[in-house]
């Protein structure tokens, strides 16, 4: 009887501790990844980067909750009033990410969206400087990973967002955006927390480019 | 025994984990203000929250202890408070003190309009703005006449700011003044600029009140920075109605450094067979310009070389004045060599240093004849008419080195200071007569930006000067505050002494005189983001030892302008339309040269205004461009010796300047990401409504003919196509890089 208390509390224990390392993690990425997706205003996009800036704190090692706080600022930054500001936030947080995992193509691809950011405070005067930089940030993630499909979606997003006299419409984003729809039915995360991201709006781009 | 005490410590972790506490507070600023959005965490947790619209922040942990909440936003220092957690909850109100930063802060922009991307939404005018505006014709001088301040003068080149002759005015490229930033000319026609708009990345025109760093100016400062590395490797030629260029520039595969060469022919022969000049150009203007630079990414910083050669001929014949039946005849053949290299580099712990050096000759070779009516040489007999003919050579030798050095304090305030050395070497040759100037400027300067919060700022220097030819010192003070007064606006404050050495016509004549002198006084109010831009200044200036020629060469000239300035533009309000709309008015008089009394000078108009639209039309890729400027006339003068004084023999004022000009851009393969050339059509004219433009009059030598001086075609018609075919250096740099 002792032994068996003492077992199932030896048990308990090691089960406690590896929660609090590891699932714990998982566990409140997995809580802030939903309160990011249901975020809709303003508000509720902050408190989602701060919980992911919180946790990246307290971890030091894991490069995803920066990743995921950045992608929040950029994401959200199109919208914001002082656009540069907002991006320059994302970067400050990317680059956090980025010093825990280099070369990462996921990582290339919030570059290529705080390069948009930046882009649309005045398109005109901005557009060789971050255009440029952007297209830079969308080769370097597929060449960092050739089955990752994000890179995909926002070349074609961009494209269909352009104007047709400039390049852009559904001529020119369709192709890529099949493309990134074919390599979706690949792509796998690497966990359930890892960037999985995308496909709806590539859902949506070919829905209207019928 | 054992038994318990695992079984205490399971319900202990049991219990610890059910047990919350919470901990709530406001956050707020250091004037009690409440702060939105700022991030609350338990260090080293995941637990937090923001704080919400009231300033209030709640959130719940399980854990016990002593721990550390922090509270930070961004632009604001971040509060650390200790605290120890058992059962009860815990209040904690934070108080965030704002930091001072660089982006938020006010600028000190009394005086100054700056166009680029160097501070971001303050821009006023950026560098595509230079060559879409219309009637600049892609001239850096032409597109800031549009800005408040500057006067629309067509009979010389230069700009004439706020009451100041076109001297007054000078050209810094990477912090070296340039000594021949225009072509050479004939009287009465204006010249071009010798840089390309697109050499540059940021402009900064500076109508006054301008920093310690720069001398020499008494009314203007165009401070030019060059451009870093290109964007990318590639050709371009140009064909146009006026001249062909080629060029090149390369950038290195690891994006490291760049050079690149242009060659440019001008020549305006076929233009002038079908467009009719006043004058009788007996030699075509023409230009040869052939340009290099390179550029080096150092460790932490930046190295410049630009260098541009540029040799240039034209002769043209105009009647005289005093006489129906002889003309004047001009010639000249010109050259030009300008080097530039600077070198800035951030030195670490704060310090940074900026050195440039830079060298100029420019020479030319002029012939003035009186002709007959079969344009060959010939005297008069009169000596008014015949001292006309004349050969005169001149060089001019520029060097200059110029170094800074910078040291961030706290904050973001910062202290600079550094030297430079100027050598000046004029040769003149006229007929047979040679002269020369020799001059050694030595000046030093500091200054310092402070930051009391992020709403005031001052800027406060002194710059002290040493010329052997004058062999005089002078302290110039220089300050200047800023002051936010809401969002996106602010008020500035200047106040200024500029020197500078009299002209070498004067000096010339004589070494004993002093150095000119004005006192700027500014007030500025702006409101600017990135749609709107809008400012009202006011100044007063006051000029002293101007130069007199009369009765002797001397300092006893004086003079003042004062005015008020508006500018607006508005990028938003009109779909796809940006108009720039900015008016002067300008009250000055000076007493300098011959004057006999203080007087409006010749080149001051009381009242310019431009408008300046331009709108994109996708559909067309085209962009059309119209310019308005206006001006009330100007006054003229003609002054005759009467015993020991000059009178004023006749004066009058000129007709009001009115000029539309309208320019359009085709861009045929925008938005093509696969063509291989990138094309950019150009199409402009300058006075579409040919209305007549008068500068000024030309008197004859008793003051009894007078004749209007006009520009040598009242309108300026030019087409070109530009071409550059570019290398996309990214998959290079992507595996480079990776």
């Amino acid at each position: 009887m002792k032994k068996t208390i003492l077992l199932a509390l030896v048990l308990v224990n090691t089960f406690f501790t590896a929660f609090s390392q590891s699932d714990k993690f998982v566990t409140a990425m997995t809580g802030a990844i939903d309160q990011m997706k249901a975020a809709k205003t303003p508000e509720e996009n902050a408190a989602a980067a701060a919980k992911f800036e919180r946790i990246g704190d307290a971890e030091k090692t894991q490069w995803l909750p920066y990743y995921y706080a950045a992608l929040i600022k950029a994401q959200s930054g199109f919208m914001a009033a002082d656009k540069d500001k907002a991006a320059d936030e994302a970067t400050a947080l990317l680059d956090k990410a980025e010093a825990l995992s280099k070369n990462n193509s996921e990582i290339y691809c919030v570059r290529t969206t705080i390069c948009y950011v930046h882009m649309m405070v005045d398109p005109m005067t901005r557009y060789m400087k971050y255009g440029g930089e952007a297209s830079l940030n969308i080769a370097a993630a597929k060449k960092t990973d050739a089955t990752n499909p994000r890179p995909y979606v926002l070349e074609a997003n961009s494209l269909y967002r352009m104007p047709e006299q400039y390049g852009g419409g559904c001529t020119t984003a369709k192709p890529v955006a099949e493309k990134a729809a074919h390599l979706f039915t690949d792509f796998k995360p690497a966990s359930p927390i890892n960037p999985n991201w995308g496909k709806e709006i590539v859902d949506q781009i070919l829905e209207s480019c019928k | 025994m054992k038994k318990y005490l695992l079984l205490l410590s399971f319900i202990i972790i049991h219990f610890s984990l059910t047990a919350q506490v919470k901990i709530s507070g406001t956050t707020k600023d250091h004037k009690g203000r409440k702060l939105i959005g700022v991030s609350v965490t338990l260090v080293n947790s995941y637990d937090g929250a923001v704080s919400d619209s009231m300033g209030n922040f709640s959130f719940k942990i399980t854990e016990k202890g002593a721990f550390v909440v922090e509270a930070k936003m961004i632009d604001y220092t971040t509060v650390k408070q200790n605290i120890s957690i058992d059962k009860d909850n815990v209040v904690l109100n934070f108080i965030l003190k704002e930091e001072i930063n660089e982006l938020k802060a006010v600028t000190v922009t009394a005086g100054s309009f700056e166009a680029g991307d160097r501070k971001r939404a303050a821009t006023v005018m950026s560098s595509l703005d230079v060559v879409t505006t219309a009637g600049s014709n892609g001239d850096v001088s032409g597109a800031l006449k549009t800005l408040p301040g500057a006067q629309q003068i067509g009979e010389q080149e230069g700009l004439f700011v706020r009451g100041g002759a076109g001297y007054e005015a000078k050209q810094f490229i990477d912090g070296t003044y340039v000594n021949n930033p225009y072509f050479a000319g004939a009287q009465d026609i204006a010249t071009r600029g010798r840089f390309s708009p697109f050499l540059f990345k940021g402009t900064v025109f500076s109508t006054g009140g301008y920093s310690a760093l720069y001398g020499q100016a008494l009314s203007s400062a165009i401070i030019l920075e060059s451009i870093d590395l290109p964007e990318r490797s590639e050709i371009d030629a140009s064909i146009s109605s006026v001249f062909v260029g080629l060029g090149t520039q390369q950038l290195a595969k690891n994006k490291k450094s760049s050079y690149g060469l242009n060659y440019g022919y001008t020549n305006v022969y076929p233009y002038f067979q079908l467009v009719k000049q006043k004058p009788d150009y007996f030699t075509v203007p023409a230009f040869h310009s052939g340009e290099g630079n390179f550029r080096i990414k150092t460790k932490k910083g930046m190295l410049k070389f630009y260098s541009s050669f540029n040799a240039q001929e034209l002769g043209l014949r105009r009647p005289n004045i005093d006489s129906s039946t002889l003309k004047d005849a001009f010639g000249l053949t010109g050259t030009n060599w300008y080097n530039n290299i600077s070198w800035k580099e951030n030195l670490g712990k704060g310090w940074k240093t900026n050195w440039a050096a830079s060298y100029s000759t420019n020479s030319n070779d002029i012939f003035s004849q009186i002709q007959n009516q079969n344009n060959q040489l010939t005297t008069s007999g009169l000596w008014y008419i015949d001292s006309n003919n004349f050969t005169l050579k001149n060089t001019a030798n520029v060097s200059q080195l110029k170094a800074i050095f910078e040291k961030k304090l706290k904050g973001i305030n910062a202290i600079r200071f550094g030297g430079e050395y100027w050598h000046t070497f004029n040769k003149t040759k006229f007929k047979n007569y040679y002269t020369s100037l020799n001059e050694n400027l030595f000046s030093g300067f500091a200054e310092t930006d402070l930051y009391i919060t992020n709403d005031i700022a001052a800027k406060i220097g002194t710059r002290f000067e040493h010329s052997s030819i004058l062999n005089k010192w002078n302290i110039a003070p220089r300050i200047s505050f800023a002051y936010k007064t809401g969002k996106d606006a602010q008020m500035s404050l200047a106040y200024g002494n500029f020197y500078q050495n009299p002209e070498n016509n004067y000096l010339y004549a004589t070494k004993n005189l002093d150095y000119v002198k004005a006192t700027h006084y500014i007030i500025n109010y702006s409101k600017m983001n990135t749609n709107y831009s809008f400012r009202l200044e006011a100044f007063y200036k006051k000029y002293q030892d101007l130069i007199k020629t009369f009765p002797n060469y001397n300092n006893a000239g004086s003079g003042y302008a004062q005015g008020i300035e508006l500018f607006w533009r508005d990028k938003k309000t009109f779909k796809n339309v940006d108009y720039w709309f900015s008016y002067s008015y300008l009250d000055t008089k000076r007493d300098y040269n011959n004057y006999p009394m203080q007087l409006q000078p010749s080149f001051a108009a009381n009242h310019t205004a431009s408008l300046v639209v331009k709108r994109f039309v996708m559909k067309w890729k085209t962009g059309f461009n119209v310019t308005y400027s206006y001006a009330t006339g100007r006054p003229y003068y003609n002054f005759q010796p009467n015993g020991s004084k000059y009178d004023i023999k006749d004066q009058g004022t000129t007709i009001p300047y009115n000029s539309l000009s309208f320019s359009l851009n085709y861009l045929p393969n925008l938005g093509k990401p696969k063509a291989k050339a990138f094309i950019v059509w150009v199409l402009s004219a300058t006075n579409l409504l040919n209305q007549n433009q008068v500068f000024g009059y030309n008197y004859s030598y008793y003051g009894d003919i007078k004749q209007p001086i006009v520009p040598p075609a009242k309108q300026f018609f030019f087409l070109g196509c530009f071409i550059s075919w570019g290398v996309d250096r990214s998959q290079d740099a992507i595996n480079n890089n990776l």
